[in-house]
């Protein structure tokens, strides 16, 4: 059924070029013909080919057609809306058309990227603009949303991005609540001696961020505390914050460390020394931690453990030790979130052949990261792990766990320049001989090959391949009680044993192991192998398609300090310029539940990736939260009593351009193409 | 509705027809009890092979549009299928498509997986027949009186809007009996002026929800782990929701109207109410309503658990094939 000539929409259709992108493989003047013409029943007033609908020209070329030609509809037949669906819904607008009545057809990354044969990837277009000119009938004017963005920022981990996040927004004059789960901030980045590849002193640059993240009046710092909830959306967030016990009262305790030196129990430190060194039962994580207050370790607390002790509460000079703490709930709202929950370190005891946990003198990064440390366990004597003997010769194996189909595909990044690092710290300490076995060195960015070319010049000896084993069974003189390294160097083409007294393992970055659940809180997603996945892998790094949740540093995927930092930055940056604009708006592409045909059979219940469902237990209905939701459609597919039904995605919309991709016989069998 | 050529004293006149159905409809509308009387009371029956005797020829003989009321219940198989909604849409003010096979193509519908000598062989040489000859069924025959016609069985089993112009949808196999009293109560308060008929291409005698809406039973937050059949439990929660217990139950994604009385009597809905208002296709709508509350991620396990769904064609596709998106079993 033809609506008669004067109901009809008024329709222009815009063919793009897009330079050779589209045109190499797409006839575009045929397509844009044959839609004059072929279309001119469903309202196709205009047609058109241009070679860069994006620009200036091509944007006006639209505005000016609405304007003169009364047009009613637009098609965009381009790139993805991804990219470019804001320009010509803004060229609409401008002319005076309500933007959501436009429609672009993605012609180059699912027809002109996709295939190589002309004929039919032309007769494939000219399908998916018949799809889009039936759907953009059926299209409704939409208004944008406008949500006010409330000025406080909730930052997640205080790692390096994080606090370089916090401090950004802090110093433009909005509040911020740090949430870090250790009982201090620092992250990773505390654990190092120097950083690569200026071997700046690691807590020399550190700590002074560390004090004033600390003590900064727009900084609310909740360390020991993680986030249990979170609920609303962009511009309102509700925060619960969860403050485990200290058993220190923060408002008495001077930080003075008397109860840390009078506790009587000695504790293996897992944690920040890597299990190298000793803390106490209460204690602080570092000398320098911020705050200054201890944590009192239940599991290892005398008085915990047998009911008395409490030397340290007799002791401490302001009574500020409090064994009846319990769990505190706090609740902030925020406008924005970044979070910088950081990376975990590849567990090496996952490649067996290299022996860590089972070969004595077998240690990873950060394990050597504390042994090289001035304020380490050893104070920066690099020795093997009986404490007084200093290795005579060290190997430094890079990619442990990265690169390799068994763990990860991915590459670690930093690894290379870490491994670079350590071999300069072993030769400056101990003059040892040291060998570092590499599959591909990778030293990109600023200073980088520089650094391995000095490394390289100190002596360090470069073993190109994968080593195979780690072993202390000896086949040959010298190399009894040693570690023997078995490679294939590749460069000169033999195996290799390679005797040492000390291995390192550079140990690969992952995501952290708890991701996927605080992925889940914050109502973001993960890639699979559980990196936070940004918005756009090279326009918006450090946005996610959460509105209002933020990216920055390792969660993102492995970097380096200047990297995280430029992250922390950028999303501060972010932040800021949403707080100062005071609102935004928000694609009105929503989901509805109506509540007369929802049955309560709860089946879209759990599915909503941005928690945007809500049950009415006591009416029996689903309902969902508009200023949640984000339009993804996942519901609406599997609602069974077809009670959600999405904005821009009805029924007679998705069924219009099924109807239009199959209204013409299309001389070649476009089905056979899809496979 | 103005009853136009009918003379004020004069009744109004109603008929009823099964085309390819297994003939409960009719049951189910002798079931209204003494509101049967009603219908007798208010219309002039001109037509209803089941309960009175009628010849096509008479119904050839009336005026278009003479007939007021039409319940037409059974899909198309055949060609005398077919001339008969044609045939009675012309004669008729109002033709409703009543019961799942005229409306969805239901269990004769399920055919359409087969083709039409598969079908043949089912019944014609399958081990149950006794069929010495190989006789086959033809559309003429010749005998030494004359040539017999039997009608042409078709490849695929159409719904009455298929074939049709259809005003009204009642849905059920069979609609249940509450559900016709109060679609005559309607037509009736239509007829004294006291009501108006519904929008044109409604669905009445049925809820605009889905079954789970009249279940009594408890439910969840979905997640599926398991699906298991009935005489494979040991006992059944009789108070949970049957779809969390691993039985497939259809309803969820069936219209209202029944009152849920398989879910009540520990019996999985199957399906007879046809799809939720707006629905295109009742199959797909279930499947990716399922699929979304699998409660897994490794692709071994999901397998497993959909192994467990018995007959998926069957218990997705059992009433609705015909009408799906699908409409037979075979693409091309
Ligand atoms: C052995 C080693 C040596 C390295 N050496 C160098 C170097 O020399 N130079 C260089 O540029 N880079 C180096 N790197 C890389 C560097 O560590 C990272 O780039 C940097 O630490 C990333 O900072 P981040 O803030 O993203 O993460 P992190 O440092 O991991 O910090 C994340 C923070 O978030 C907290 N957190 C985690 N989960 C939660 C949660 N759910 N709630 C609250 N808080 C949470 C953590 O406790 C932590 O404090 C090295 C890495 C390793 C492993
Ligand atoms: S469309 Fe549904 S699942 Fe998707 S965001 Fe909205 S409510 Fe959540
Ligand atoms: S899936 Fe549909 S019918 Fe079921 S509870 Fe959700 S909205 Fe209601
Ligand atoms: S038993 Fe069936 S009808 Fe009842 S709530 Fe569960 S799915 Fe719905
Ligand atoms: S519960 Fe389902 S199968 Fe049973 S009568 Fe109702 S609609 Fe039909």
């Amino acid at each position: 059924m033809n609506p008669s000539q004067d109901e009809k929409e008024r329709i222009g259709v815009y063919v793009c070029h897009c330079g050779s992108n589209i045109a190499g493989v797409v006839d575009v003047e045929d397509v844009a013909v044959w839609a004059g013409d072929k279309l001119a029943d469903e309202g196709v007033v205009v047609s058109r080919d241009y070679k860069f609908m994006c620009s200036s020209l091509g944007q006006e070329m639209i505005e000016q057609d609405i304007a003169e030609q009364g047009l009613t509809r637009v098609v965009v037949a381009a790139c993805s809306p991804h990219l470019h669906e804001k320009t010509f819904r803004g060229a609409c607008a401008r002319a005076g058309l309500n933007p959501y009545l436009s429609e672009l057809v993605s012609i180059r990354e699912q027809v002109s990227w996709v295939h190589t044969d002309k004929q039919k990837a032309t007769a494939k277009a000219k399908a998916m603009i018949a799809g889009g000119v039936e759907r953009v009938i059926e299209q409704e004017a939409l208004e944008p949303l406008k949500v006010p963005i409330h000025p406080a920022t909730l930052v997640v981990g205080g790692g390096i991005a994080g606090i370089q996040a916090a401090l950004e927004i802090a110093e433009s004059g909005s509040l911020v609540y740090l949430v870090e789960r250790e009982p201090s901030i620092g992250g990773h980045m505390a654990q190092f001696d120097k950083t690569f590849p200026t071997l700046d002193c690691a807590a020399c640059i550190l700590t002074p961020k560390m004090v004033d993240a600390g003590s900064h009046p727009n900084i609310e710092l909740y360390t020991w505390s993680e986030v249990e909830r979170v609920d609303g959306s962009v511009g309102n967030f509700t925060v619960t914050i969860k403050k485990k016990p200290r058993y220190v009262n923060e408002e008495l305790c001077t930080g003075c460390g008397i109860c840390v030196e009078k506790c009587t129990r000695n504790v293996i430190d897992g944690e920040f020394e890597a299990g190298l060194g000793y803390r106490k039962a209460i204690y602080t994580p570092f000398p320098q931690a911020v705050p200054k207050y201890p944590v009192l370790d239940t599991e290892n607390c005398t008085y915990f453990e047998k009911g008395k002790c409490k030397a340290c509460q007799l002791l401490c000079p302001t009574g500020a030790i409090d064994f009846e703490q319990t769990e505190q709930y706090i609740t902030v709202t925020v406008g924005n979130i970044i979070l910088a929950t950081g990376f975990d370190l590849f567990d090496a005891r996952r490649v067996p052949q290299y022996g860590y946990g089972r070969l004595k003198n077998v240690f990873t990064s950060l394990e050597f990261e504390r042994l090289s440390n001035a304020a380490g366990p050893t104070n920066g004597e690099i020795v093997l792990r009986d404490g007084v003997t200093k290795p005579e010769s060290v190997g430094i194996i890079h990619c442990v766990g990265s690169r390799d189909r068994n763990y990860n595909n991915y590459c670690s990044v930093i690894c290379c320049m870490q491994s670079l690092k350590f071999a300069h710290l072993v030769k400056e300490r101990t003059g040892a001989t040291v060998y570092n076995f590499y599959i591909d060195m990778r030293t990109a960015y600023k200073d980088y090959d520089e650094f391995y070319q000095h490394v390289m010049e100190e002596g360090t000896i470069f073993v190109r391949g994968r080593v195979a084993e780690v072993t202390d069974a000896a086949r040959r003189s010298g190399e009894e009680d040693k570690l023997i390294i078995q490679v294939e160097d590749t460069l000169a083409g033999r195996q290799r044993r390679i005797p040492v007294d000390m291995v390192v393992l550079s140990a690969g970055l992952e995501p952290r192991r708890d991701a996927k659940q605080v992925a889940h809180t914050f109502g973001i997603s993960c890639s699979a192998n559980g990196w936070f996945i940004e918005k756009h892998p090279k326009l918006d790094p450090i946005a996610t398609m959460t509105e209002g949740v933020y990216i920055a540093g390792c969660v993102q995927g492995p970097k380096d300090i200047p990297s995280s930092v430029a992250q922390g930055a950028a999303a501060a940056a972010r932040v800021i310029s949403r707080i100062n604009k005071g609102e935004i708006e928000l694609e009105p592409i929503r989901a509805t539940v109506d509540a007369h045909k929802c049955s309560g059979c709860r089946i879209c219940n759990d599915l909503c990736p941005f928690n945007a469902i809500v049950w009415h237990e006591d009416e029996m209905v689903t309902e969902i939260n508009h200023a949640l939701c984000q339009g993804c459609g996942t519901c609406v597919a599997a609602c069974p009593a077809g009670a959600i039904s999405g904005t821009g995605f009805s029924n007679e919309q998705v069924m219009s351009q099924i109807e239009g991709l199959l209204m013409f016989e299309q001389p070649v069998d476009l089905l056979a193409m899809a496979v | 509705m103005s009853h136009n050529g009918s003379k004020p004293t004069e009744k109004p006149k109603f008929a009823m027809y099964w085309a390819s159905s297994c003939g409960g409809c009719e049951i189910a509308v002798l079931n209204i009890g003494p509101k049967i009387l009603d219908v007798d009371a208010a219309f002039d029956v001109v037509f209803w092979p089941v309960a009175m005797d009628a010849k096509y020829k008479d119904v050839e003989a009336m005026d278009d549009g003479s007939i007021l009321l039409t319940l037409f219940n059974g899909g198309i198989r055949n060609d005398e299928n077919e001339r008969l909604a044609n045939l009675l849409r012309r004669k008729s003010q109002i033709l409703v498509a009543f019961g799942s096979c005229a409306i969805e193509g239901c269990i004769p519908g399920l055919a359409n997986f087969s083709s039409q000598d598969q079908i043949f062989d089912a019944v014609y040489a399958s081990v149950s027949t006794d069929n010495a000859g190989g006789i086959r069924p033809k559309t003429h025959t010749t005998v030494p009186e004359g040539i017999l016609h039997i009608p042409e069985f078709y490849p695929v089993l159409k719904t009455l809007d298929q074939v049709v112009d259809v005003d009204y949808y009642m849905p059920g196999c069979p609609p249940e009996s509450h559900q016709i009293a109060t679609v005559i109560d309607l037509v009736l308060a239509v007829l004294e002026g006291k009501a108006e008929l519904p929008p044109k291409g409604a669905v009445i005698g049925a809820g605009d929800s889905t079954c789970c809406d009249e279940c009594p039973r408890q439910r969840n937050v979905k997640k599926i782990t398991k699906f298991v059949r009935i005489h494979e439990m040991d006992a059944i929660d009789p108070d949970l929701c049957l779809l969390e217990q691993g039985i497939l139950c259809n309803g969820m994604a069936t219209r209202s109207g029944c009152g849920a009385l398989c879910p009540q009597h520990n019996a999985p809905c199957i399906g007879c109410y046809g799809p939720a208002e707006g629905v295109v296709d009742y199959g797909a709508r279930i499947m990716s309503a399922l699929a979304s509350v699998i409660d897994s991620r490794d692709p071994d396990e999901i397998e497993r658990i959909l192994d467990g769904i018995p007959d998926p064609a069957g218990s997705f596709y059992r009433f609705n094939l015909a009408h799906s998106l699908l409409r037979t079993g075979k693409v091309g």
